[in-house]
């Protein structure tokens, strides 16, 4: 019978399966060129340069193509002693084209992102070699300073020769690559980036902890309480929300500052004396109170809405049913806004971690983020490949929580307001 | 929330304390605002209650802050303002555009690989803005685009459509598609069907996620601080300039602007999100 089924034509005499398939493929089509001009711009204007900035965190060209010469001569060198004749002449051509050039100023910065001392001593050299003999340049660059006698500072050199490399990487760990090729960690003077990575973590805990312990119990005032009052509560969630963020920045500013309010409130109530008032801005407090207070509502409103989609007569159930209140709320109303608390905390801990203004300018030293070390390095040091080394990796932890988050709740499940 | 006549004493005391817990959030987030408006008006240059007023003495107060934001010498926030509602503008109508006709492929049943691209699309909204400042600035310094006010706003198109397609999205999931069917069936074109139909019943979100968009580029600091040159200054940036070099109440007045124009955008939303829950309850 089955074998003997006929197609079911369309009027056109075309079967149905194949029209159908056609419908629904223009269909498709239709829908995804709706999207098409958002995701190329994006794709074009963001998603791009983010990958752009993977190129640049290992791109190592620069310095490959302002020592061509050296690095040939450098092949057959073991870095064992100190290079030959063959290869200083290779350096003072190569340097030398740089300087006529007027370029070598750059070379100076990378080489001395290697190894500190570079600067003076590429500088001493450009001086002095206006006054170079020809022939033996090994002794004559060895006697413009010592340093270049040093056999340090050509294997530093020679690891800048190839074309890529994940040094930033490591030096965002405060690790780094010595002689032999083994990794290994810089002296314990000078590991500041492992403490940012740990503070900024630290940082967006706690100030989850804090801004879930505070929204918890609005939340659920706020959906409990009958329409006219918790609509004028809300305000006050909401208008936190909607203002300026420098605005909320300066407020604690002002209210923290040492001759603020708040400080006046601790010597009126006799909490601390008059002459030593704590200092509770550009330290960690500071940072603390204000990311706290400024990312609250990010907590509050997905709290509210799962919260006002429980039933109040559930707890009542549960308390009828021989409950104690905090047991009817232990066992019944919490496991139920467990979705609304997953929410909130990635979400608070997602911006927390990414965190800029607000510990920039209440921060202080010991309150700043691995977000300002990022921006420091791409306004002040300009060592742009580095700050985007620095950024991709706090990228790569922000899309994995991110992805914890799609699979927890759903990104099209976010809601605003 | 009054209790029942029944209620324990332990069970009185831990409601009074849950309310006085409330109470103290409350406080803790709304307070800060209100610091701001009454040291605008303060007579003296420190950023204190000077005694005058706290005895709310007359003289200790003064629009004198409020004169030096608009007519003060070197002025720069007459500059700034006007680039700021330039830039937000043009973001808006950029983002809502994008963002709308983006939506309502999203939204389509047809849409293949959803997920992805809806995820891609919300990034902007997800990377930390630090990220997203480099790389945009990577890019428009490459297309020459860095200093001007159209690499700006591009790249507040970026910050502000994840806002637009969130809240058109949402506004769509409860959208009775049976109504642009029975357009089309009446000889409807597909582009007079979006502007008769579907628009005017997913203004409501259009809206709120245009203001979200707005909002978004007039208090965006992280992403302009890479691309601005002096001529492409905003409030925000002058805001922070301010703060971090000397505290002057010139920026508190501006600041008390702020709120009110946040005040303002706030009860928009509100009455926004309201109707669009009404249309959406009678379309259902």
């Amino acid at each position: 019978m089955s074998s003997e089924t006929k197609q079911i034509l369309t009027t056109d005499g075309i079967p149905l399966e194949v029209s159908l398939k056609k419908a629904e493929k223009k269909n498709k089509i239709k829908a995804f060129l709706l999207v098409a001009p958002l995701l190329l711009f994006l794709i074009i204007t963001y998603i791009f340069p983010i990958g752009e900035m993977l190129f640049r965190s290992v791109d190592d060209r620069m310095v490959t193509n302002m020592l061509p010469k050296t690095f040939k001569a450098m092949e057959k060198w073991d870095g064992k002693e100190l290079p030959s004749e063959e290869v200083f002449e290779a350096f003072y051509l190569d340097f030398k084209f740089l300087v006529e050039k007027k370029t070598f100023g750059k070379l100076a910065t990378q080489l001395n992102y290697e190894k500190n001392g570079f600067k003076s001593i590429l500088k001493k050299l450009q001086r002095k070699m206006k006054k170079f003999e020809q022939g033996n340049y090994k002794e004559q660059i060895m006697n413009v300073h010592k340093r270049w006698a040093n056999v340090e500072y050509w294997r530093a050199i020679k690891r800048r020769a190839p074309d890529i490399t994940y040094s930033k990487y490591l030096k965002a760990m405060d690790m780094y690559e010595n002689e032999d090729g083994k990794i290994s960690q810089v002296s314990e003077d000078r590991r500041v980036h492992r403490i940012l990575w740990l503070r900024t973590l630290e940082i967006a805990f706690f100030v989850t902890i804090l801004c879930f312990l505070m929204a918890y119990p609005i939340a659920h005032l706020l959906a409990t309480l009958p329409m006219k009052y918790s609509n004028l509560l809300m305000i006050c969630v909401l208008l936190p929300f909607w203002t300026s963020l420098l605005v909320r920045t300066a407020s604690w500013m002002i209210l923290l500052q040492q001759q603020g309010i708040v400080n006046d409130f601790f010597v009126w109530i006799g909490l601390v004396g008059e002459e030593n008032r704590p200092e509770m801005m550009y330290n960690k407090t500071g940072t603390y109170v204000a990311m706290t207070q400024i990312l609250l509502p990010f907590m509050v409103l997905p709290l509210y809405s799962v919260m006002k989609t429980i039933s109040p007569s559930l707890m009542r159930a549960g308390k009828s049913l021989g409950g104690t209140p905090f047991v009817a709320f232990w066992k019944v109303y919490f496991p139920l806004t467990i979705p609304g608390i997953g929410a909130g905390c990635l979400l608070v801990f997602i911006l927390a971690i990414g965190y800029y203004i607000t510990p920039a300018l209440v921060g202080g030293a010991s309150g700043t983020l691995i977000s300002n070390q990022i921006a420091f390095h791409m306004k002040s040091t300009l060592d742009w490949s580095f700050a985007s080394a620095m950024g991709l990796m706090l990228l790569t932890g922000v899309l994995v929580i991110y992805w914890i988050y799609n699979k927890l709740v759903g990104v099209d499940n976010i809601k605003l307001g | 929330m009054a209790l029942p006549k029944y209620t324990e004493t332990r069970y009185r005391i831990w409601h009074y304390f849950y309310l006085f817990i409330c109470t103290c959030v409350f406080f803790f987030l709304i307070a800060p605002l209100f610091v701001i408006f009454p040291l605008s008006f303060n007579a003296e240059e420190f950023l204190v209650f000077s005694d005058g007023m706290k005895r709310l003495d007359p003289d200790a107060f003064s629009l004198r802050w409020y004169k030096d934001m608009i007519y003060g010498t070197k002025n720069p926030w007459g500059l700034a303002t006007k680039n700021s509602f330039i830039i937000a503008t043009f973001a808006t109508i950029g983002s809502v555009i994008l963002g709308t006709v983006a939506a309502l492929g999203l939204s389509s049943r047809h849409m293949p690989y959803k997920g992805i691209i809806m995820a891609t699309l919300i990034s902007p909204m997800i990377v930390p803005l630090i990220i997203s400042g480099v790389a945009i600035f990577f890019f428009m310094a490459k297309a020459g685009l860095a200093a001007t006010h159209t690499g700006i706003i591009l790249a507040h198109i970026v910050l502000g459509t994840p806002f637009v397609v969130i809240t058109v999205t949402a506004t769509l999931s409860g959208f009775d598609h049976s109504v642009t069917r029975a357009a089309s069936s009446l000889g409807s074109d597909p582009v007079n069907t979006f502007m008769k139909i579907t628009l005017p019943l997913i203004l409501p979100g259009v809206i709120s996620g245009g203001l979200f968009a707005f909002v978004t580029s007039f208090d965006e600091v992280v992403v302009v601080l890479f691309l601005a040159g002096l001529e492409n200054t905003t409030i925000p940036i002058q805001m922070w300039t301010g703060l971090r070099e000397q505290l002057s109440p010139t920026i508190l007045a501006v600041a008390t602007c702020l709120i009110v124009l946040s005040t303002l955008i706030l009860v928009t939303a509100e009455l926004l999100r309201r109707r669009s829950e009404r249309i959406r309850g009678i379309s259902r």
